[in-house]
């Protein structure tokens, strides 16, 4: 099966001629990137937080002004891995030049919480013995899969499915570990229709990740090679 | 948005992973292993209100599994249906068997069960090639050991290679027989016997193991016989036995005949002895 491409994917709306189109493509790549960027400034270049702030912040504004994306080969590898190539060469730039940039020019993108991401990194400091691509890695899966549990929150709540959701939440986020006999006196159902709830909110999980996935993928070709790496389907 | 644990990470990731069966009559209900070939779910047939488990296969494998779905043979799980997910991989739906790996199951038996259960397994395989399928991945991983002492061997033909350290020299040059199964069969049992094996025993999973394929057992019928020569006493072909060792295997084969003639000679050499007085 082919897994049809109804839109352009954030990163070919990037780099397209058309200003909105270009927007929208910027706004994905951002919302999808900024977190892993923001920490691996902070741990690979050693940034105090308002020092990587300042160059997340720099980085995508400089990015939306230069057209960095409009550069990327899909021949040459991962967009992933370009756009790190990408956050190295700005940081370095930056660095050689200090404090010719202060938060990027005159844009600057709102909505980044990274007091939050901060109290991430504090709580969870790297693990030993990780490389700095795989901890860029991860913590894009992590984003990911995070951004994937709001989307799915709000498209319950979008179809008065708010039960599912919930079930969702206690079985597959809790820590805390809990059966379907459990969750079906919980939420008062018959246990049928906690598993049949729960079908359906991993389907539509598993729909959203696989759309997220092929929002930040440079071709068709990284989107399978990615889906399979992460979850193992797009075999064909 | 919630930070997210990498163990809830994983377990999403997994979660992500669970075959869409939108439009089946089958529910995932839990992930039960997985393996080089793909991953075993525990699924619930809504139609039928039981438990089966649904195997989602990596590489390609419909051809297999629907060859594999014509087997109808106690030793060989059944499969019940074949499909193909959304996202084109392959699965096909069995009988879920409750019950334990064969090596683990045969640390708590005796050497007679072990082999007997072999010999089980032997059976099976011996079907599958009757009907030209081999199964080219047989493996402890891959034989189950019921409640009631039945042998289910599973994943039939539907392996592209054989797991390292059961896999035949020929297999690994990508040339497949059934005598490669023998082969595999072969490490079985070494395995089921274990190393302090009597040499008769050894000798047998030596000529199931042999290079050359052309020097081990033609089929897996002979050597199940083989096995089962061994398992009544009589002598093994594979091996060649002085006469000491002979001796001991016919005085162990006959016990009692042979404890009836002794005391037989007891009593007449006795009563020679009192006649004589």
């Amino acid at each position: 099966m082919r897994f049809p491409s109804t839109r352009r994917t954030a990163v070919e709306a990037a780099a397209s001629e058309d200003a909105g189109e270009r927007r929208r493509g910027f706004e994905a790549l951002v919302e999808a990137y900024w977190k892993p960027v923001y920490k691996y400034i902070r741990l690979k270049w050693q940034e105090e937080n308002e020092g990587a702030q300042d160059l997340t912040q720099g980085f995508f504004t400089r990015a939306i002004e230069k057209d960095y994306f409009r550069g990327y080969d899909t021949a040459k590898g991962s967009f992933r891995t370009y756009l790190r190539t990408c956050v190295d060469g700005f940081v370095a730039n930056e660095k050689k030049a200090a404090g010719r940039i202060k938060r990027g020019g005159e844009t600057e993108i709102v909505g980044l919480d990274f007091e939050g991401a901060e109290g991430e990194l504090r709580e969870h400091p790297i693990v030993e013995g990780v490389s700095m691509e795989e901890y860029f890695r991860r913590e894009w899966v992590r984003n990911l899969f995070g951004l994937a549990v709001e989307r799915l929150r709000a498209t319950c709540e979008a179809r008065g499915k708010t039960a599912h959701f919930r079930l969702f939440e206690r079985y597959d986020l809790d820590e805390e570990e809990a059966g379907y006999e459990e969750l079906a006196r919980e939420m008062e159902l018959p246990v049928t229709q906690v598993t049949n709830y729960l079908a359906w909110a991993r389907r539509e999980f598993r729909r959203i990740v696989l759309d997220g996935i092929r929002e930040v993928s440079g071709s068709e070709e990284e989107f399978r090679r990615e889906a399979r790496a992460l979850l193992g389907v797009g075999g064909k | 948005m919630k930070w997210l644990s990498d163990r809830t990470v994983e377990h999403l990731r997994q979660v992500a992973e669970w075959p869409d069966l939108t439009g089946t009559k089958y529910e995932v209900v839990a992930e039960l292993a997985h393996g080089g070939m793909g991953t075993i779910y525990i699924a619930r047939d809504r139609e039928l209100n039981r438990e089966v488990a649904v195997k989602v296969l990596s590489g390609p494998g419909a051809e297999e599994a629907r060859i594999l779905a014509r087997l109808e043979h106690p030793g060989i799980v059944p499969v019940h249906d074949v499909g193909e997910l959304p996202d084109g991989r392959v699965f096909y739906v069995m009988k879920l068997v409750r019950g334990r790996r064969l090596d683990e199951w045969g640390r708590e038996q005796a050497l007679g069960e072990r082999l007997r259960a072999f010999q089980k397994l032997c059976e099976a395989v011996a079907f599958a090639h009757a009907h030209g399928v081999i199964h080219r991945d047989l493996k402890p991983e891959n034989v189950m050991v019921g409640a009631f002492g039945e042998v289910l061997v599973m994943d039939f033909g539907v392996a592209v290679a054989g797991t390292p350290g059961y896999m035949a020299p020929e297999q690994e040059r990508g040339e497949v027989e059934e005598r490669s199964d023998v082969y595999a069969l072969g490490v079985i049992l070494r395995v089921l016997a274990g190393e302090e094996a009597a040499k008769p025993l050894r000798a047998v999973w030596e000529k199931a193991m042999a290079v050359d394929s052309g020097e081990r057992y033609a089929g897996v019928g002979e050597l199940s016989s083989e096995v089962g020569r061994y398992v009544s006493g009589e002598r093994v072909l594979a091996y060649r036995e002085g006469i000491l060792e002979q001796a001991g295997r016919l005085a162990a084969r006959h016990r009692t005949a042979v404890l009836l003639v002794l005391a037989y000679l007891l009593m007449r050499l006795l009563l020679l002895l009192f006649l004589g007085r």
